[in-house]
């Protein structure tokens, strides 16, 4: 027996790690990374759980919160199913009007998640496009944009959504905002926070440029759009990664404080925000686990979600990678 | 025919210093297949040249005067869409660093199809099947599995074979190739010059070789042009001013070489440095820095004058080739 053959693992990971590609290696870096961490697979099991539970809600609800005929006013208050006085039919409780609380959460859930993902998504297509604009062309297009982006950001998400919603409720109403207030937070929630995504892709698009691939590319007589959304933007994405998750967090946050407030969704369709909203009133009169479940539940989302992005952004980071 | 005529051409950088020309008065022709070499030192405007021929200097640069004549057209008035159907297709371009030319995050093979189908109404499937062939014709070994990996998984030498696939891959009357091998070792140059002569010898196309090694250029090229501070100072057949060289600038760029067999002796040089651009001396750009240099060198710019088969912008040669004429 030769060396070669005692030692073939050693050899194969070698060859592997020279064959795969660009995106290849990070994958395994970051295949790696995560196999090593426990609590990041934990984290991210978590995550799984609320993502598949937002999605199969209807499925795994026992009622539908959304249905007045499921509902009975004398079921209200009824305590989770471990304190006394617990109803099985209810494993959290029952809110105020004998909402089953594990339905509810597993819609309010569903709900912020999807607003939270919407707004990030919409954040990210508007924050993109500009932030490549002004990187890519640079001169005054970049001073305009980015002053704008400037100005942007010196008003609140919160400010800006709470006029827009009062705006649209003394406009069209509030049974049409009811119907639209998924959409309706999305759009404010997505068009306020556009510039952290525009500052980070304009700052990547600024290193990026000055590579000899970008002239390669202009020689070749590419177009502007071309290089920019072939050539540059797919270069820029780790950092956009990072932003893209932590933005989520901050969307969903956004969306629960206006809930919160009782300007966000109506109590007829409750996100997590709103459920914690109604049952506020009732934590001082014994019924805390209207207001506190779902609040944990929200919290734990935030939580997982920040700790997920902090997590891609030391791995993507090559200064922070430790073999 | 000349397949690229520069005439009197100039590029001017607006700066909040004021505007400063780092290319004035350069004009040269290229005939069909013909290799024509560009030496100077670094900040000679070698590169700039480079860009303005194709008409794509970036801001704060311009093309300020002259024309750019190729295949009868001016590249320096043409418009943006017109160039761009140019660029690639008819000129193609080698840059210096392999290791960035290349876009980190698509491989080979999307390169070079994207390139292909941005000028010609192919399918994908006949792009690959041109850009395999191409890449074989550059020597690259298995180019079918070769085309669909990451610059990142090839060395330097075959990196920069790839940009030459891509420089090829339109068929193009001109390559532009701006120091393609100084980011190699001396042995792969070596394989990339021979390849790149091959290459533009079999397909006669024509070569603009953009350096500042003389042994490379002297390798290639039958004819050069010397440049200093943005101007061109002699320029001719690539043997006759290897061999004997007019103007004290080509004369100090060749003692400066590193003489291998005769060891020990000592490294000569130029004293002083190329000039920043704001502060190009009058007269002469090369007087401060020239052995020879008289009274007219720092008052009057040297027009050009004919000595054999090569014409040089000095005061001295002027009046060498003068008194010459007056003896004979």
């Amino acid at each position: 027996m030769n060396n070669a053959e005692l030692n073939p693992i050693k050899d194969r990971s070698m060859v592997e790690s020279a064959v795969v590609g660009n995106k290849g290696v990070l994958r395994a870096q970051l295949i790696d990374g995560f196999k090593r961490d426990k609590f990041i697979i934990f984290c991210f099991s978590l995550l799984l759980v609320y993502l598949l539970a937002s999605l199969f809600a209807p499925v795994i609800a026992p009622f539908n919160p959304y249905d007045l005929s499921q509902v009975d006013i004398l079921d209200a208050e009824l305590p989770p199913l471990w304190e006394e006085g617990g109803d099985p039919r209810f494993l959290l409780g029952t809110d105020a009007q004998g909402r089953d609380m594990f339905s509810t959460i597993l819609y309010g859930t569903r709900i912020s998640l999807l607003i939270g993902v919407g707004a990030v998504l919409l954040q990210t297509l508007l924050g993109v496009a500009i932030g490549l604009t002004a990187g890519y062309f640079g001169g005054k297009v970049d001073s305009l944009l980015m002053r704008i982006a400037d100005i942007q950001l010196s008003f609140s998400t919160l400010m800006v959504a709470i006029i827009a919603a009062a705006v649209f409720r003394a406009a069209f109403g509030e049974e049409l905002y009811g119907e639209l207030a998924v959409v309706i937070l999305i759009l404010v929630i997505g068009t306020v926070e556009w510039p952290q995504f525009a500052r980070t892709v304009r700052a990547s698009v600024l290193a990026e440029k000055q590579k000899e691939y970008v002239e390669a590319a202009r020689v070749m007589g590419f177009g502007s759009s071309r290089i920019m959304w072939r050539h540059i933007l797919p270069n820029t994405l780790s950092p956009l990664l990072v932003i893209f998750t932590l933005q989520i967090a901050n969307a969903i946050i956004a969306e629960a404080s206006l809930s919160f407030l009782g300007l966000g969704m109506p109590v007829s369709e409750p996100s997590l925000g709103a459920l914690i909203s109604s049952g506020f009133e009732y934590i001082f009169s014994e019924s805390w686990w209207i207001a506190v479940i779902p609040g944990v539940v929200l919290v734990l989302l935030i939580l997982v979600i920040n700790l997920l992005g902090d997590w891609l952004r030391d791995m993507l980071n090559p200064k922070f990678y430790r073999m | 025919m000349a397949l690229l005529e520069v005439r009197n051409l100039e590029v001017s950088f607006r700066t909040r210093e004021g505007i400063i020309k780092p290319l004035r008065d350069v004009s040269f022709t290229l005939n069909q297949g013909e290799r024509l070499g560009i030496i100077g030192e670094s900040g000679a405007g070698k590169s700039i040249l480079a860009f303005a021929i194709l008409n794509l200097l970036s801001r704060p640069g311009y093309i300020s005067g002259g024309q750019v004549l190729f295949d009868n057209q001016d590249l320096a008035t043409l418009s943006e869409k017109r160039l761009r159907s140019i660029r690639g297709s008819r000129v193609a371009m080698i840059f210096q660093d392999p290791m960035t030319t290349l876009n980190p995050v698509m491989t080979i093979g999307q390169q070079m199809i994207e390139s292909l189908r941005a000028h010609r109404k192919i399918s994908r499937k006949d792009a690959r099947v041109i850009a395999i062939q191409k890449l074989k014709q550059v020597q690259i070994p298995s180019p079918a599995t070769r085309i669909d990996q990451y610059p990142h998984e090839l060395s330097g030498g075959m990196r920069q074979r790839v940009t030459i696939a891509i420089a090829l891959l339109l068929d193009p009357l001109l390559i532009i190739a701006d120091e393609p091998t100084t980011a190699l070792d001396v042995t792969i140059q070596a394989e990339i010059i021979s390849l790149l002569l091959d290459l533009c010898v079999s397909n006669n196309v024509g070569l603009v070789l953009i350096t500042h090694d003389l042994c490379v250029l002297s390798q290639m090229t039958r004819r050069m042009i010397v440049m200093y501070a943005g101007r061109i100072v002699e320029q001719g057949p690539t043997k006759e001013i290897i061999n004997d060289a007019q103007h004290p600038y080509t004369q100090g760029l060749i003692n400066a070489l590193p003489q291998l067999s005769i060891p020990g002796t000592e490294l000569k040089q130029i004293p002083g440095a190329v000039p920043g651009l704001q502060h190009v001396p009058s007269g002469c750009a090369f007087n401060p820095r020239c052995e020879f240099s008289m009274d007219i060198c720092t008052r009057v710019e040297p027009g050009f004058t004919c000595s054999g088969g090569c014409s040089v912008a000095c005061h001295m040669v002027e009046e060498l080739v003068n008194s010459m004429g007056e003896d004979l």
